[in-house]
This record gives C-alpha cells, sequence and structure tokens, in this order.
C-alpha cells in the first residue's frame, strides 16, 4: 500500500547504529502481568458464574442465613483493605529509596494477610466440622471453590512477598526488585478487588 | 526504571482518598445487612451490587492507577474487555441455566420430590 | 476423597495409590504391538543421537533454548508427531464403522474403542491444532514485527514445555493404565466419579490443565509482545495481517482458556474431592458443565481458524503480487469475530431445552458471524482478482483452503438454525462439518504456512513433487473420507457408534474409510516431503526472498540469525519488506553488540517437575505429587534469585554473521 509521501526516506537504520539501548523498549513486565491479572479475572468469573447458578441448590442443606456471620466478614473485609494501604504505603516508601520504611510496611501487609487467611481457614474448618462442607451442596461446592480459589491466591501472594522480602533485603531496592515489587503490588491489590465481589456478592445479598 | 516508578504508584493523597472512599463503601453495604434499615429486599441488593461495583472502580483507580495513558491505553482496554467478557460469561450463563432450568427441571418441582422423597424414607426408617 | 467410587480406598497403596499391574495392559494385542513399534522407533532414535552424540547440541541449543525461533520450530515438530498419533486413531475409527455393520461387532471392543475417539478429539485439538498455530505464532510473529524476541523468552520456552508435559502425559495413559471415554469435551455425569472411576479420565484433566497452563502463558506472552515489542514506527494499522490475527487469536486465548481451566478444576474437585457442581444429586448440575466448556469451546475454534487467515492474507497477498484487498476491512472482520465469537457459545446445546428465546438469539449471533468470515473470502478472492497468481506450492493449499473451508463454513451456517440443529445434533452430519472446517481450514491453512516458511526457516524450499503429491492427497482424500460422512448424518446416523444395525451405512463407511487412506497418503508424502528436501537442500537452497514476499520477516537473513535484525527497523507504512525492496535498502555496516536473554533449564525442569505432579494425581500417590508441587514451588522461587538472565552479542559476531548477506 503506497502511502502519500512514499517517496521520503522510510527507514534510517543508518543512524540508528548508535543506540538500541537509548530507546530500548519500556519493560512489557507491567502489561504482560496486567493481562495475566484480567484472565485470572476470568477464572474469577466463571466461578462466580457458577456461584450465581448453583446457589440456590441447597439439596435440603444449609442456606447462606444459617451459615453466614456478617460482621466476620467484615473483619475479613477490613484487613484486605488494611492490606492494600499498607501495601501501597510501602510502594510509597520505595519510590523514596527507603528499603527498611518499604520492609516495614511490606511486613505490616504480610501479617494483615496472614490474618485474613488465619480468618478463612477457621471458617472453612468450622463449615465443614458443623457438616457444611463442599460436599453438602451444589451451593457449598460453588461457595468453598469460588473463596478457596481467592484464599489460594492470597496464600500465593504472601510466598511471594516474603520471597520478594528477602531479595529486597540482600539486594536493595535495584531497578529489578522495584519491578516486581510493583508487580506483586498489581497481584495483592487485584485480590482486594475480588474480594469486593467476593464479600458483595457471595455473602451480602444472600443475607438480606 | 526511574521514570516508571514515579507515575504509576501514585502518591500518599491518592493512597488516602482511595482508602476513605473504599472504606465508605465498604461500610454502607455491611451497615444494610447487619443494621436495622427499612429497604425492601431487592432495594437492598440493588444498593450492595452497585456499591461494589463503584469500589471496584476506585480501587481500579486509585489503587491499580488503571487510566487512559498507562501503557499507551492498553491496560484499560484490556480491563474493559475483560469486563465485556465478564458480563458475557455471568448473564449469559445465568440467562442460559435459568431458561433451562424453567423448561426442563422447574426448580420448585424438583424440591417438591426431594421433599416427597425424604418424607417416604423417613417413613420407611 | 472419591474413594467410595470403583476402587475401595483400602486397597490403595500407600506407595503406588491405585496403581497395580493389573493397569498394565499386556492383554490387550494392539497396545502391546503399538508399544513394541514405539519402544523400538524409541530405542533406534536414542542409539542413533547417542552414535551421532547430539544430546549436547539438543539439550544447549533446542531444550533450554528461549529463542522464539527454536520455540516455534519444536511446537511445530511437536504437532506434526501427535498429529500421527491421533491419525491412527482415526485410521482405527474408520477400519472399526467400515466393518462393523449388520450385526458384525468389528475387532475393536467398546471399551478401547471410547478410547480411542476420545484421545483422537483431544489430540487432535490440544497437542496438534494448538501447538501448530502456536508454532506459527511464535516463529512467524515476532519476525513480521521486527522484533529481537518475544516479551517474555523464558516464559515462552516454560509455555513449551508445558504443552509437551501435557502431551507426554495423554501418551502415557496408552500403555500405564487407559484413557477417558467420555467423548472430547467429557461432559459429566458420564465423565464424574460414579460413571469413570478408572485413572483414564484423570489423565484427560491434568494432562489439558498441564497443557493449559502453557497455552494461556503463551497467550499473554504474545500479546505484551505485539504491545511493546513492535519496530519503531510501526503503528497497529501498519501491522501484518498475520499479526493482526495472532493479536485476535492470543486475546481470544488469555480471555478463554480461563474459562476452560476453572471448568475442569471444578471436574477435578468433583472427581477427587467429592464436590457437588455437576453431579447428579446434592443439586449439582451437569449441564451447568456443558454452558461453561463451551463458552470455551466456541473461542476455541476460533483460536484454531484466525492465525490460520492469517496465514492466507499473507500467501494471497504474496502470490498474487499485491497488497492484501481491504486490509481495514480485513483487519475489523478479525476484531468482530473475536467479540462474536464470545456470543454464539449455545449453538452446540440447541438440544439442551433453553428454550426457543434462547435458541433464537444463539441461532442468529451465529449466523451473524459468518458475515466477517465472509467479508475476508471475498477480501482473498479480491486480491486474487486481476493479480498475477502464480500457482507455486503454498498458493496450492490456499485454493484448495479456499474451496473446502468455504464448504465447511456453509455447513455449519446450516447447523445454526435450530430446528436443523435438532435433526442434526451429534450426528455424523455435524463430524463432517466440524472436520470440514478443521482439515479444509486448520491444517490446509498451517501446512500453507509451513511451506511458505519453511524457506524462511531453514535457507531452502519445500520439493515440488511431493509437496504436490501431499496436497493432492490431502485435498481429495479429505472429500472421499468426509461426503460420505455428511450423507450418513442426513441419514440420522449418530456419531460414537461403536456397530450399528443396518446394513445398508455400510458402503458408505467403507468409502470414508478409503478415503482416510488417502489422506494418509497425503500425510506420507508431506513427511516424505521433508525428507527428501532436507536431502537436498543444497539444490532447494532459495537465498531470503524466494518468494517476492512483501512483510517484514523476509527482511533479515534465512534462517535468521539468533538476534533476528542487525539493527532495528524503523517502519514507515505496511509491506515494510516491499518499501525497502523499492528503496534498495540495506542494513548498515556498522554494527553494535547486541543484548540477548540467557538460556535456562529452568522452564524444562519445572515442566518436567509437572508431569510427574499429573502422573502422581492420575493414580492418587499423594505423597509424589506433594514433593512435585513443593519442588515445583521451590524451583520457581530459586529462578526469581537468578538476577543475571541477559548477555551481550559482540559486534563482532554480529558482523560475522551478517556477512553472509541479508536481502536477496
Amino acid at each position: 500500500m503506497i502511502e502519500p509521501g512514499a517517496d521520503r526516506p522510510m527507514h534510517h537504520a543508518r543512524e540508528a547504529h548508535a543506540h538500541e539501548t537509548e530507546h530500548q523498549h519500556h519493560s512489557p513486565t507491567p502489561i504482560g502481568f496486567w493481562i495475566y491479572l484480567m484472565s485470572d479475572c476470568i477464572i474469577f468469573g466463571t466461578l462466580f458464574a457458577t456461584y450465581a447458578v448453583l446457589g440456590y441448590s441447597y439439596a435440603g442443606g444449609p442456606s447462606p442465613a444459617d451459615l453466614f456471620e456478617p460482621s466476620f466478614v467484615a473483619w475479613e473485609t477490613g484487613l484486605l483493605l488494611f492490606s492494600s494501604i499498607t501495601f501501597g504505603l510501602a510502594m510509597l516508601q520505595a519510590d523514596k529509596r527507603n528499603v527498611n520504611g518499604a520492609l516495614m510496611w511490606l511486613s505490616v501487609t504480610a501479617a494483615f494477610g496472614l490474618g485474613f487467611i488465619a480468618m478463612e481457614i477457621y471458617e472453612f474448618n468450622h463449615l465443614i466440622h458443623i457438616g457444611a462442607g463442599p460436599d453438602r451442596s451444589a451451593f457449598l461446592s460453588a461457595f468453598f471453590a469460588l473463596v478457596g480459589t481467592h484464599g489460594l491466591h492470597v496464600t500465593g501472594g504472601l510466598i511471594w512477598l516474603f520471597t520478594l522480602m528477602v531479595q529486597i533485603k540482600t539486594h536493595g531496592l535495584t531497578p529489578a526488585n522495584n519491578q516486581r515489587l510493583g508487580t506483586l503490588s498489581m497481584f495483592w491489590h487485584f485480590l482486594d478487588l475480588v474480594w469486593i465481589g467476593v464479600f458483595s456478592f457471595v455473602y451480602l445479598v444472600r443475607l438480606v | 526504571m526511574a521514570e516508571h516508578t514515579e507515575h504509576s504508584h501514585g502518591t500518599m493523597a491518592s493512597l488516602m482518598i482511595g482508602f476513605a472512599l473504599a472504606a465508605i463503601l465498604t461500610i454502607i453495604p455491611f451497615y444494610l445487612v447487619m443494621g436495622e434499615v427499612d429497604m425492601t429486599a431487592n432495594a437492598k441488593i440493588g444498593w450492595i451490587m452497585g456499591l461494589g461495583a463503584v469500589q471496584i472502580i476506585v480501587h481500579l483507580v486509585f489503587f491499580l492507577h488503571v487510566n487512559k495513558n498507562v501503557e499507551e491505553g492498553w491496560t484499560l482496554t484490556a480491563t474493559i474487555f475483560s469486563v465485556v467478557i465478564l458480563g458475557i460469561v455471568l448473564a449469559g450463563s445465568m440467562w442460559v441455566m435459568h431458561n433451562m432450568n424453567e423448561n426442563m427441571m422447574p426448580a420448585h418441582e424438583m424440591e417438591q420430590q426431594i421433599e416427597q422423597m425424604r418424607s417416604l424414607q423417613s417413613q420407611e426408617g | 476423597m472419591a474413594s467410595e467410587h470403583g476402587q475401595p480406598a483400602d486397597t490403595f497403596s500407600p506407595i503406588f495409590g491405585r496403581f497395580t499391574l493389573d493397569w498394565i495392559p499386556i492383554h490387550e494385542p494392539i497396545l502391546i504391538g503399538t508399544f513394541a513399534g514405539v519402544a523400538l522407533g524409541g530405542l533406534l532414535f536414542l542409539a542413533l543421537m547417542t552414535y551421532f552424540k547430539l544430546w549436547g547440541p539438543l539439550w544447549s541449543k533446542w531444550v533450554v533454548s528461549i529463542d522464539h525461533k527454536k520455540i516455534g520450530i519444536m511446537y511445530m515438530v511437536l504437532g506434526f508427531i501427535m498429529m500421527v498419533r491421533g491419525f491412527a486413531d482415526a485410521l482405527m475409527m474408520r477400519a472399526q464403522q467400515a466393518v462393523a455393520a449388520g450385526g458384525s461387532e468389528g475387532w475393536l471392543p467398546p471399551h478401547h474403542y471410547d478410547q480411542v475417539f476420545t484421545a483422537h478429539g483431544v489430540i487432535m485439538i490440544f497437542f496438534v491444532a494448538m501447538p501448530f498455530v502456536t508454532g506459527v505464532m511464535n516463529y512467524v510473529m515476532p519476525l513480521q514485527i521486527g522484533a529481537r524476541d518475544v516479551a517474555f523468552p523464558f516464559l515462552n520456552n516454560f509455555s513449551f514445555w508445558m504443552t509437551v508435559s501435557g502431551a507426554l502425559l495423554i501418551n502415557v495413559s496408552l500403555f500405564v493404565g487407559e484413557f477417558a471415554r467420555v467423548g472430547w469435551l467429557a461432559f459429566p455425569p458420564l465423565s464424574g466419579s460414579s460413571y469413570s472411576t478408572g485413572p483414564g479420565m484423570d489423565y484427560y484433566l491434568w494432562a489439558l490443565q498441564i497443557a493449559g497452563v502453557g497455552t494461556t502463558l503463551s497467550g499473554i506472552n504474545l500479546i505484551a509482545t505485539i504491545f511493546k515489542m513492535r519496530a519503531p514506527g510501526m503503528k497497529l494499522f501498519d501491522m501484518p495481517i498475520f499479526t493482526w490475527t495472532a493479536l485476535v487469536t492470543n486475546v481470544l486465548i488469555v480471555a478463554a482458556f480461563p474459562v476452560l481451566t476453572a471448568t475442569l478444576a471444578m471436574l477435578t474437585l468433583d472427581r477427587y474431592m467429592d464436590f457437588r457442581f455437576f453431579t447428579n444429586d446434592f443439586g449439582g448440575n451437569a449441564m451447568m458443565y456443558v454452558n461453561l466448556i463451551w463458552i470455551w469451546g466456541h473461542p476455541e475454534v476460533y483460536i484454531l481458524i484466525i492465525p490460520c487467515f492469517g496465514i492466507i492474507s499473507e500467501i494471497v497477498s504474496t502470490f498474487s503480487g499485491k497488497p492484501i484487498f481491504g486490509y481495514r476491512t480485513m483487519v475489523w472482520a478479525t476484531a468482530c469475530i473475536m467479540v462474536l465469537s464470545f456470543v454464539v457459545w449455545l449453538h452446540h446445546f440447541f438440544t439442551m431445552g433453553s428454550g426457543a428465546s434462547v435458541n433464537t438469539f444463539f441461532g442468529i449471533t451465529t449466523m451473524i458471524i459468518a458475515v466477517p468470515t465472509g467479508v475476508k473470502i471475498f477480501n482473498w478472492l479480491f486480491t486474487m482478482y486481476k493479480g498475477r497468481v502464480r500457482l507455486e506450492l503454498p498458493m496450492l493449499w490456499v485454493i484448495g483452503f479456499l474451496v473446502t473451508f468455504t464448504i465447511g463454513g456453509m455447513t455449519g451456517v446450516m447447523l445454526a438454525i435450530p430446528p436443523v440443529d435438532f435433526q442434526l445434533h451429534n450426528t455424523l452430519f455435524l463430524i463432517a462439518h466440524f472436520h470440514n472446517v478443521i482439515i479444509g481450514g486448520v491444517v490446509f491453512a498451517i501446512i500453507a504456512g509451513v511451506v511458505y516458511w519453511w524457506p524462511k526457516a531453514f535457507g531452502f524450499k519445500l520439493d515440488e513433487k511431493w509437496g504436490r503429491q501431499a496436497f493432492w492427497g490431502w485435498f481429495i482424500g479429505f472429500y472421499v473420507a468426509f461426503m460420505p460422512l455428511y450423507a450418513l448424518g442426513l441419514m440420522g446416523v449418530t456419531r460414537r457408534m461403536n456397530m450399528y444395525p443396518d446394513a445398508g451405512w455400510q458402503p458408505y463407511f467403507i468409502v470414508a474409510a478409503i478415503g482416510a487412506l488417502i489422506i494418509l497418503y497425503g500425510i506420507a508424502c508431506t513427511f516424505i516431503c521433508f525428507f527428501v528436501s532436507i536431502l537436498n537442500r543444497k539444490e532447494l537452497a532459495c537465498g531470503g526472498d524466494p518468494w517476492d514476499a512483501r512483510t517484514l520477516e523476509w527482511a533479515t537473513q534465512s534462517p535468521p540469525a539468533p538476534y533476528n535484525f542487525p539493527q532495528e527497523i524503523h517502519v514507515v507504512g505496511r509491506e515494510a519488506f516491499w518499501q525497502m525492496k523499492k528503496e534498495k535498502y540495506a542494513f548498515s555496516t556498522e554494527y553494535t553488540s547486541i543484548h540477548m536473554p540467557k538460556s535456562t533449564a529452568t522452564g524444562v525442569v519445572l515442566s518436567a517437575l509437572a508431569f510427574i505432579f499429573g502422573f502422581a494425581m492420575v493414580w492418587y500417590i499423594w505423597w509424589l505429587a506433594i514433593v512435585m508441587l513443593v519442588a515445583m514451588i521451590g524451583v520457581g522461587i530459586a529462578h526469581t534469585f537468578n538476577y543475571n538472565r541477559d548477555y551481550y552479542i559482540p559486534a563482532d559476531e554480529v558482523r560475522q554473521s551478517e556477512a553472509k548477506g541479508t536481502l536477496a
């Protein structure tokens, strides 16, 4: 396809020898990771859809009103929301190149995350104990799968967080570590975002 | 690398605004369920879902820093595309399955049958 | 655990899980024969590799390589190998149905036959067609946009080896245990723990999950590549059509495969931990599985065909000596298909009973999606119109594609009409339809692409004589094999039958079997063609631009050096290479050192662990599964502690390799 002005010089690689490094492309990691998050989002979407469709199939077993405790969910929600804020504070410290400040806020984030996981394990254990495990009904299967998948993600995020804290401790806030911190930050905020769907759609609307 | 870290992590101010909004948007739906609110069930469900959607946008903007300038707009495009696909998967599944249940296996009849079977079993046992 | 079904849990060994020697099929002569063949071939391969001391080079130049070109070639090798396996299954089915008429039971017992049709479908889609399209995209797309490599080269290697792990797991099921007997999409409740008790169904689940990880990651990788790695100046609407189709395909992969992952994971939970998603009791709903799997399944068929549209576009344009007709309509048609492919899934189960309103909606969307596809067909025809069409080998395949794919597309529109579908659902008419679009569409286009880009990858053309033989074998074989199935479908013959009472159908099945043999001839000629061409590579050598091509991948050496292009190319407008030829462009001779990523064995190690993990899960060898899972996490974390991931190719080396000349 010949564009207007095709006669002007088109390829100036001859002058380009100077510097590939100079205008090197920006890192593809942030957009690549974002695309990954979107695909993860669709995994959650599928589980939400399953919960939407099967969430009323109690098979004569317990219903949400019998099982869910809003104040418990409120605490879990609070823990995750605070962990998002402390991660944000860690990022601001990292921007100031303050290794210790960043590590401190990351530790607080990890503590909130662990608290969240502990509460979730307690809840699951309790439900299974009272005979409301995932094998009781399709509703409970959908509930355990969706909330459990979110919990597994948070666990994965925690493992990543601890690994990265070791790496920041040993190597400092190098460009590579900064990039990883940025990526993990996206992951962590994303999990908080998915939790909004969980507490609204899985718990609260079913308790109205 | 340096310029990357500067413009994409936001500032203390944006973090705190996001936090305040998120906190409010979280507290209201919990209050709707836990407090004594005079409102129909459907209205409550509508409010909870609506506030949830708004809070998701708040998180996207203030915590994940999605806007039309990041990555030449690809982040925003990818997000909108995912929302469309999510909408199709969710709404489509519910529509398809609801219609199938209505036509093939009316839920109320099934519940009745299950109840009947249960009562029969308990009589036998 | 699922122990209450089938084999009782207390008979499981703590060490070997539910595996016992009874699961080795020594009583099945067909399998033993196959095993002997594979073992002999394998030994011969091992011996040759050792004799020629090729293990070292295989490891360092291929297995651990993160060069997108080598990974692309390895995907193609995987696809061709698995095609032989999948085609062997096809021949067995055709041979069975050719004789099992009017009371005869044929020679394949149902237990085996059901595994054969399941394996055939799974292998052909996941381990032949998918590696083919991923392979071509991997090889060609980065070159077309003037990139050094993909965005995440290590991830690319890992994706490939995960696909191999999945493929290996399926092949292991041939000799250790059994494969699923449920059809390629494994609908519950048949695929649930009550009705599929053996390990076959679990082989299915883990093979697909492991390969699925690779597919999804590769999709993310290639999208990021197109977003971030384009040569300076190459705007979106300057990208070659194939790159556009690669973008759309990978968007579909990233959007659709998570649905498959989640759906299969739910089925796995049903089978392993007594969840109740798709069971008959406890409120489960098997139809939800059908609904979800097709939300993935329909985009999946576009994942297969869209890159093929890209291949066809490149070849038609090159061999007509013209720019592609209607570049923008081509792009928008592809984008329309991308979105529409997500709103047609219900046409796979009109008969499920969602009612008239739902069926009507999905029937209409299905007919609408034929429109952008038709736009493409006309664009190709108009590209050829008044062009100087050179009927060389790649173009021959394209003509075969255009004719066959159009017929297949039209029978698809017939199936989109719900009342017609009620008659034809699950009949051989459907089988004929999708083979018509997958063989006539995907396979023909992929082979066209292989023939077209072979000189790019290896520096010599494929042998013309054997290439033409292969084409006619495939082309004629396809029609002889599948036209009888359309007729049978209209007579009401359902799919997946082990035997049938009506001897009047037998002649059609015999003709179909003969067709399969003609395709066999085509496949044999394809391999002979590769082999003969490699032998005669000196005479067939053709320089860098054998087809008078137009797009950027031809602007560099054939085969390209690891760094692809000695310098960044600044692109203005479409058909960059055509412009460069007009300008008599040459690369600068002042070379600089080039920044490159290092090879790593992490990908292959992780995939090997994933393979053992899958095997352990299939056989309930819990301790091994846990060890492998921990090992995978450990290796993954250890990999992140390696900060030393790149190196520079010195300018002298670039100079030496460029001295061989670039532009023809």
